[in-house]
């Protein structure tokens, strides 16, 4: 076993572990290191090869690539130390990592981890496809990997389950590289990716998109030959008789995303299942003191800007609270999803001044007030001229002293 | 005349803008929620561009394709030419985050730019 001692060790070397990385280092942590599995670093943005990254961060629009290497360049500078090809096994309260590379097994001590493990894609057995099991099934994700990072053509022929925005990219992508994409099956009545790319990714193609549909069948014996689709009603529920089949060699899906959080559970800890992330306060510290939870592992965000911004936040409070014990703490309040709300983070505060309140709600609407209540009196109020579940809502909060005689704070829309 | 529905790509909301054209003019009928959405409208019903990102073959590199994209959008109708060029095309590693790998592409006077480094073999793993 190999031993190794750093002050902060980042898990995951995407956008998220590489910008809190940066803030660590730049508040004076003298040994960060990054930990990733990968042999290159960015993350999931290397075979993102597509424009609109950094639109609201640095007023361009960027490639995936081109942003993870804004990012790679300015770690490098700082002196940040990475260990690539390593995978983190697990770690527990003591703050010990175990991660295991071509040269053997490590523990690294350290004295603050920052957990940046990113997202999986949900795959088939979320959305419970009935048939055959061939092969020639992908997520949008992995199509996306083979054919932009390894130059490996999936299929011909392509229908896509779900218009996500990773599904909608792959319909253009596939278009480009010479495949038919007989269409886009999603079983809602509007599509779930940007307008931006059901214009650009669909429309300028012709791609047809099935709304209020789904698949119901999956044929072929090895390789997939066909898929049946159906409309489904307002409860979505399938239409007997409006079945539709459609021949292809490739079924791609493109379901959502969901936070990847294996290693935090190892150290058990406490996730909340309304975001599948872990609970963490306004600073994004998690129920292990000096353990913080970054980007797509602690909540889906839309845009990789906003991500970054939160990690640079993280980043910046963990390495304050290693060189000088950070700002003042009070007793640990609750914030909680009221009405009209899904989820929101953080789910705690325990600090006074300026925090930051990211939050989806349940369902489309227009004019309507976000407010925050402690014991139903309202404290806070923001005017919300129209809201959409797709997109993350950000609010800015002053926390005062009085808030810490409550126990918790209600988040509700109005 | 002609009626033309627009789904303004602006910002989030995604409004549907409905315009009639006849011949270059172009008259905005409504579905926009505010003035940006006209001028993306008449843009996108006149001159439609898009950026043109896809990837290059690399021998002897630690991977086997660089990402690419055009400096700039170009016209909407040249963008499979591109597309097919860039098939074509097959570079010796090591490529540069930046470098212009084909200068006036198709006649648009936009450029093609690597988006990633790819280092040769033997820095590699
Ligand atoms: C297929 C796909 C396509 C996407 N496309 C877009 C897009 O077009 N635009 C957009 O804005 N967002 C996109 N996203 C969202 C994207 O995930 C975020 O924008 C951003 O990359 C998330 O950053 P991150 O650092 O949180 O996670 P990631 O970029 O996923 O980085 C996480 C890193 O952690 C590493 N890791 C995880 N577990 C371990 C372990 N146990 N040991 C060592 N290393 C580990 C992984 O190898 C990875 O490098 C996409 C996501 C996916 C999954
Ligand atoms: S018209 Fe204005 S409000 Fe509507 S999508 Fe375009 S920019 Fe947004």
């Amino acid at each position: 076993m190999n031993e190794i001692y750093v002050d902060l060790a980042v898990i995951g070397g995407g956008p998220a572990g590489l910008a809190s990385a940066i803030s660590a280092k730049e508040s004076g942590v003298e040994k960060v290191v990054v930990i990733d599995r990968n042999s290159w670093l960015g993350g999931i943005l290397p075979q993102c090869i597509h424009d609109g990254f950094g639109v609201e961060e640095v007023g361009k629009s960027l490639t995936g690539p081109e942003y993870a290497e804004m990012y790679i360049k300015k770690a490098e500078e700082k002196g940040i130390k990475f260990m690539k090809e390593t995978m983190v096994l697990s770690f527990n309260k003591k703050l010990q990592i175990l991660a295991v590379n071509k040269k053997g097994l490590y523990t690294i001590n350290s004295k603050s981890i920052v957990l940046a493990t990113g997202c999986r894609e949900k795959t088939r057995w979320h959305a419970l496809i009935p048939g055959t099991r061939p092969s020639g099934i992908y997520t949008a994700g992995v199509a996306q990997s083979f054919i932009n990072l390894y130059n490996i053509m999936p299929g011909k022929k392509v229908v896509i389950l779900g218009s996500g925005d990773v599904g909608l990219i792959m319909a253009r992508r596939f278009t480009l590289e010479g495949a038919e994409v007989a269409g886009v099956v999603e079983i809602l009545p509007y599509a779930s990716g940007l307008p931006r790319n059901v214009v650009q990714c669909l429309e300028d193609y012709e791609i047809p998109l099935f709304l209020n549909h789904t698949i119901t069948l999956i044929e072929g014996k090895e390789r997939i030959e066909a898929v049946t689709i159906s409309k489904v009603d307002e409860n979505m529920n399938v239409i007997e008789g409006s079945e539709k089949r459609i021949e292809c060699d490739t079924l791609l899906l493109s379901l959502g995303l969901i936070p990847e959080n294996e290693i935090a559970k190892t150290a058990r800890i406490e996730i909340d299942d309304l975001t599948g992330g872990a609970v963490v306060n306004q600073d994004f510290e998690t129920s292990i003191p000096n353990t913080f939870a970054v980007g797509n592992c602690l909540q889906v965000y839309d845009t990789v800007d906003v991500l970054s911004i939160d990690a640079k936040t993280a980043g910046k409070y963990a390495g304050e609270k290693l060189v000088y014990g950070g700002k003042e703490k009070f007793n640990c309040i609750k914030v909680v999803p009221g009405n009209g709300i899904r989820y929101v983070v953080p789910q705690k505060i325990d600090r006074t001044g300026k925090v930051i309140i990211s939050l989806r709600v349940r369902k489309p609407g227009e004019n309507l007030t976000l407010v925050i209540k402690a014991k139903n009196k309202e404290i806070f109020n923001k005017k919300m001229p129209w809201v959409n579940p797709a997109n993350m809502v950000r609010m800015e909060f002053n926390v005062s002293e009085e808030i810490f005689s409550y126990e918790s704070i209600e988040v509700e829309l109005k | 005349m002609k009626k033309i529905r627009i789904t303004c790509i602006v910002c989030p909301i995604g409004c549907k803008i409905v315009a009639n054209k006849k011949d270059d003019k172009i008259e905005i009928v409504g579905g926009n929620k505010c003035k940006r959405g006209e001028k993306y409208a008449i843009d996108e019903i006149l001159h439609p561009k898009r950026m043109v990102t896809t990837s290059v073959f690399v021998k002897n590199g630690e991977y086997p394709l660089v990402s690419v994209r055009t400096s700039q959008p170009v016209p909407k109708e040249k963008v499979m030419e591109i597309v097919k060029e860039m098939k074509k095309i097959s570079l010796e590693a090591p490529v540069k985050c930046g470098d212009v790998i084909v200068k006036n592409v198709a006649g648009t006077d936009a450029d093609i730019i690597a988006t990633r480094t790819v280092n040769s073999i033997p820095n590699s793993v």
